[in-house]
C-alpha cells in the first residue's frame, strides 16, 4: 500500500513538475506570469492530436511511432506560438507584471475559444501508443508504463535544460540576464533576444507537458487551466529562480496531496495542501529554495 | 470639482428612478449589475488605489451570498429539511446551518465572513512581505480552493448546482414585483453608501497612505508607517463590500452556485475594474454596468464571439488603455480646458 502511494505521489509530482518547469524558466527566470502557459500545454496536446489523426491515416503500420514524433513537434508548436507572444504582447509588459497576468489571461481565453471552434467544444481521445501499454509488477505494486515513461520524461527535460543552462553559451546568458540584467547588457548580450528565446523554450516545455498529458486521458479546451493554478502553486513553494526549488516543490505537493487525499478525500486534500502552502510560507516567505540577493524588493 | 459632485448627483438620481422609467426584465438586470458594481469599487481600492491585485474576490461575493442563500434556503424550507439535503441523505442540519434560521445572523454572517477569510489571507501573506503577483497567484489558488470544497460537500453547499429555490425573505414573496423594486432600491443605496464611504475614505489621509503604498511601499515603511495594517485593512474592507453584493445578489437573482464564484468570474471582476478605470471609483461603477451590459447583450446573440472578445478586451485595455473610460473622460476634459485656455490667451491677445 505505501508503496503504491508513494508511487502516486511520485508520479503526481512528475506531471506537476513537467508543467511547471516551463513556468519555472518564464516566471522563476524571467518574471513573467503567463497565465496563457496551460494553454500553451493545450496547444502541444491537441499537436499531439492533429499528429496521431496524421499517423493513422497515412502511415497506418507504423502507427505507434507517432508519439516519438509528438514530442519533438509539440515542442516546436508551443515554442512558435510563444515566440511570436513574447515578440508582440509580453515585451511591452516586463515592468508591469500585474498587467502582463491579465494581458495573458486575455490571451488565454482566445486561445481556449479558437481551440473550441477548431476542435470543437468536448473533448478529444488520443490513443497512447500500444508500446506504453502494461505495467512491471514490483514489490507487490503495479506501476504502469505510462506513468513511468512520463516520469523518466520530466527527470530528462530537467537533465537536459540544467545542462542547458549551465554548460551552453546560450544558457549562462540566460542566466547572465536573469542575474542582472543591466549589467548583462553592458558586457553585449542582446538582452532582447535572450528573452524571446527563454520564452519560447519556456513555452515549448509546456507544449511537451500537453504531449505527455494526452497519455493520461483526453484532452479538451479548457486542459490548462485544471493543472495552472497547481503548477504556480509549484514555483511559489520552490521559490524563484533555482530550478532544485521547483523539483523540490513539485514533488513535495505531488507526495504530500497524495498521501494527504489517501486518508482523507480529494476535496479536503486540497484544502489542507493550500493550508501547507501557507502556512510553509510564514517560515519561508520566498520559497524553498531561491536566490539570495539583498536587494529590497 | 462642483460639476463632478453634481455629476455623482445626477447618476445617483437616475439609477433611484429606474423602477419608474426600466421594464420589470432591465430592472432586475440593471439590480444584478449594481450588485457587481460594488464589488468593483472594493477592486478599485485594492487595485487602483493600493495595488494589490485580487484574482479571490469570486469567493468573498460567493461566501456573502452563501450566507444569505443559507437563510433563504431555511426559510423556503418551513421547518424541514433542505430539498438537496434530503436527496444526498442527510437526517440531521448540520449544527453550522442552525444559526442561519435567524436573517440577522445571515446578514452579518455575510459581512463578516468574507471579511474574515481576507483578513486572515492577506495578514498571513502581506506580513511575510508577499506582495505584487504572488499574492494574486495565491488570491487565485483560494478560489479553486472553495470552488472544490462546495462542489465536493454537496450534502451541505447543495453541490454544482448551488442553493435554489427560494420563496420568501422576511415573509415577502421574492417573485412579487414591489419586493424585486424594494431590494433594487436597497441595493442602490448601498451602493451609494458605498461609494461616498470609499471617497471619503481615498480623499483623506488614509488614500495617501494607500497611495503611496502602490507607488514606494518601501518608502512608506521607512518613514514609519506599517504598510501591512494598512494593506490587511484594505484588502479586507474590499472583500467586505465583496461580500455585501453578494447577498444582494442572492435576493434578487435567486441563485448561487460555485459556477459564480470560479476563476474566471474572479478574474472578470478585475476586468470590470479594469475597463471603467481602475483609478477612479465612479469609473469602476459605470465600467461593471458597460461591461455586463455587453456580456448579456452578446453572449446571448453571440456566443462564440463573447470569449474572443473578451480575451481582446483584456489585452487590449491593458496595453492601450491602461487608465480606462475614467481615464479616456479625464483626457478629453482636459483636451476641452486647454482649448478653452487657449481660446482666452487669444481673447487676451486680443484686447492688448
Amino acid at each position: 500500500m505505501f508503496i503504491d502511494q508513494l508511487f502516486n505521489g511520485l508520479s503526481v509530482g512528475s506531471i506537476l513538475l513537467l508543467i511547471a518547469i516551463g513556468l519555472a524558466i518564464t516566471f522563476g527566470l524571467m518574471g513573467v506570469i503567463n497565465m496563457a502557459h496551460g494553454e500553451l500545454m493545450m496547444v502541444g496536446a491537441y499537436t499531439t492530436y492533429v499528429i496521431q489523426q496524421w499517423f493513422t491515416s497515412h502511415m497506418p503500420h507504423s502507427a505507434g511511432l507517432y508519439f516519438v514524433a509528438a514530442i519533438p513537434l509539440s515542442f516546436l508548436a508551443a515554442a512558435l506560438l510563444g515566440w511570436g507572444l513574447e515578440k508582440s504582447l509580453i515585451r511591452h509588459l516586463y515592468r508591469r507584471p500585474l498587467d502582463s497576468l491579465l494581458a495573458t489571461w486575455g490571451i488565454s481565453l482566445i486561445l481556449q475559444q479558437t481551440a473550441r471552434l477548431i476542435f470543437g467544444a468536448p473533448n478529444v481521445a488520443v490513443v497512447p501508443p500500444s508500446w506504453l501499454d502494461g505495467g512491471i509488477r514490483l514489490f507487490g505494486a503495479v506501476f504502469p508504463y505510462k506513468r513511468l515513461f512520463i516520469l523518466c520524461l520530466v527527470l530528462a527535460i530537467v537533465f537536459f535544460l540544467y545542462m542547458y543552462l549551465m554548460k551552453t553559451r546560450a544558457g549562462r546568458r540566460i542566466q547572465a540576464v536573469t542575474m542582472n540584467r543591466s549589467m548583462a547588457a553592458c558586457l553585449g548580450i542582446a538582452t532582447q533576444k535572450v528573452d524571446a528565446y527563454s520564452f519560447a523554450i519556456g513555452s515549448g516545455l509546456a507544449g511537451v507537458a500537453g504531449c505527455a498529458l494526452t497519455l493520461l486521458g483526453p484532452i479538451g479546451p479548457t486542459i490548462g487551466t485544471y493543472y495552472i493554478v497547481d503548477a504556480f502553486m509549484v514555483v511559489i513553494l520552490g521559490g524563484v529562480g533555482k530550478l532544485a526549488g521547483t523539483l523540490l516543490g513539485a514533488f513535495g505537493i505531488g507526495l504530500i496531496s497524495t498521501f494527504v487525499e489517501y486518508s482523507t478525500s480529494a476535496t479536503i486534500a486540497k484544502v489542507i495542501v493550500f493550508v501547507l502552502i501557507i502556512a510553509f510560507l510564514q517560515w519561508k516567505p520566498s520559497g524553498l529554495l531561491s536566490v539570495r540577493t539583498r536587494s529590497l524588493d | 470639482m462642483v460639476n463632478k459632485r453634481w455629476g455623482y448627483w445626477l447618476f445617483f438620481a437616475a439609477l433611484f428612478l429606474a423602477p419608474f422609467y426600466l421594464t420589470e426584465f432591465r430592472l432586475s438586470l440593471l439590480g444584478k449589475f449594481l450588485c457587481f458594481a460594488i464589488v468593483a469599487v472594493g477592486i478599485s481600492l485594492i487595485w487602483g488605489y493600493t495595488g494589490i491585485l485580487s484574482l479571490g474576490h469570486g469567493v468573498y461575493f460567493g461566501l456573502g451570498a452563501y450566507c444569505m442563500a443559507m437563510y433563504l434556503k431555511l426559510e423556503a424550507s418551513r421547518g424541514h429539511l433542505p430539498d438537496f439535503m434530503e436527496w444526498s441523505g442527510v437526517r440531521e442540519l448540520p449544527w453550522f446551518w442552525k444559526p442561519f434560521a435567524h436573517p440577522m445572523v445571515a446578514i452579518a454572517a455575510a459581512i463578516a465572513l468574507p471579511t474574515l477569510l481576507a483578513a486572515l489571507l492577506s495578514y498571513l501573506t502581506f506580513k511575510n512581505r508577499i506582495k505584487g503577483v504572488y499574492f494574486s497567484l495565491l488570491s487565485q489558488a483560494v478560489v479553486v480552493v472553495f470552488v472544490t470544497l462546495f462542489i465536493g460537500k454537496q450534502e451541505w453547499t447543495g453541490g454544482t448546482n448551488g442553493l435554489t429555490n427560494f420563496s420568501t425573505v422576511f415573509g415577502f414573496s421574492l417573485s412579487s414585483p414591489l419586493t424585486q423594486i424594494v431590494l433594487y432600491w436597497l441595493t442602490t443605496a448601498c451602493l451609494a453608501l458605498i461609494f461616498v464611504a470609499a471617497r471619503r475614505l481615498t480623499s483623506g489621509r488614509l488614500g495617501k497612505v494607500l497611495i503611496a503604498i502602490r507607488d514606494a511601499e518601501n518608502r512608506v515603511r521607512f518613514l514609519g508607517f506599517n504598510p501591512t495594517v494598512y494593506k490587511v485593512f484594505v484588502y479586507s474592507l474590499s472583500a467586505a463590500f465583496a461580500g455585501v453584493a453578494g447577498a444582494l445578489f442572492v435576493l434578487q437573482v435567486g441563485l448561487i452556485s460555485p459556477e459564480m464564484m470560479g476563476i474566471i468570474p474572479s478574474i472578470e471582476m478585475v476586468l470590470w475594474a479594469a475597463v471603467g478605470g481602475r483609478q477612479s471609483l465612479m469609473g469602476a461603477i459605470i465600467g461593471a454596468i458597460v461591461m455586463n451590459t455587453a456580456k448579456s447583450f452578446l453572449s446571448e446573440n453571440y456566443p462564440d464571439l463573447w470569449l474572443l472578445l473578451l480575451g481582446a478586451l483584456f489585452v487590449v485595455v491593458v496595453l492601450l488603455v491602461p487608465k480606462g473610460l475614467a481615464g479616456i473622460y479625464e483626457s478629453l476634459v482636459a483636451v476641452r480646458i486647454k482649448a478653452k485656455r487657449g481660446h482666452e490667451r487669444e481673447a487676451r491677445v486680443d484686447v492688448s
